[in-house]
């Protein structure tokens, strides 16, 4: 599935619809300890978490991750958002909780 | 050694955390280490930049490139750590409360490193200073 399929889904929304959305999403990981997320995620997963400050994005960068996935929409700074342009990582925002953002992953086959 | 970078990190910086593990990545994918060795030397490289940040009174992460393996060395100034131990526990961190509501201080970050790396090396006194050499086989 690619992100860009996901965000066919109404529930789904890019935060920063500058980046590619052309990326696979190969496996889905939730996490809102980075050590725990660094450790275990994997390159191509999409990764819930709650946390929403700027270093989830070096995180998802480190790890080549296809996109981050905020849900409840919990609210994403703004200096999250820039960093996530330049390295060009998709932040996107639900109001799904993340076992539902697992159900939704699981259901198309991620 | 045929290439080395060195970066400052200051303590209590986390909104440029993660830059110079960035980079390192970015510098070993231009010089064409596979995606395994680059991985972990990512792990490793923003567990010590966080470290730095979360517990040192500001530090350096020194990346050496050689022909067969890359060296990331991550030292300080202090405070340095009483039982180095301890410290490797998995789990076990002295971070406030605040950094662990950031989502760092789950006490992996050290255990991290150390799996990561081919060889792992600390050294700690208080009051001086603490320095973590890892070789990386490429």
């Amino acid at each position: 599935m690619k992100v860009s399929e996901l965000l066919e889904n109404k529930e789904f929304k890019c935060l920063n619809p500058q980046v590619g959305v052309e990326g696979v999403i190969k496996s889905g990981y939730v996490g809102d300890l980075l050590s725990w997320v660094m450790a275990n995620g994997s390159p191509g997963c999409a990764w819930v978490t709650i946390q929403t400050h700027v270093n989830i994005i070096a995180v998802a960068t480190l790890l080549d991750m296809s996109c981050v996935i905020i849900p409840e929409g919990a609210e994403v700074e703004e200096s999250t958002l820039e960093r996530a342009i330049i390295e060009d990582i998709p932040v996107i925002t639900t109001g799904l909780n993340a076992y539902q953002v697992c159900k939704v992953l699981g259901n198309a086959g991620v | 050694m045929s290439y080395e970078l060195v970066f400052d990190v200051k303590r209590g910086d986390f909104d440029t955390a993660g830059e110079a593990s960035r980079k390192i990545k970015r510098t070993l994918q231009q010089l064409g280490v596979s995606n395994k060795v680059i991985r972990k030397v990512s792990i490793a490289g923003y567990e010590g930049e966080m470290n730095l940040a979360i517990h040192s009174s500001g530090g350096k992460i020194i990346l050496e490139v050689g022909e067969e393996e890359l060296v990331l060395t991550i030292e300080d100034t202090g405070p340095g750590i009483a039982n180095i131990d301890l410290a490797m526990t998995a789990g076990w961190s002295t971070a406030g409360d605040e950094v662990r509501q950031m989502g760092f201080g789950a006490g992996m970050g050290l255990p991290n490193m150390k799996n990561n790396a081919d060889n792992f090396q600390i050294s700690s006194k208080i009051g001086e200073g603490t320095k973590i050499v890892m070789k990386f086989l490429v």
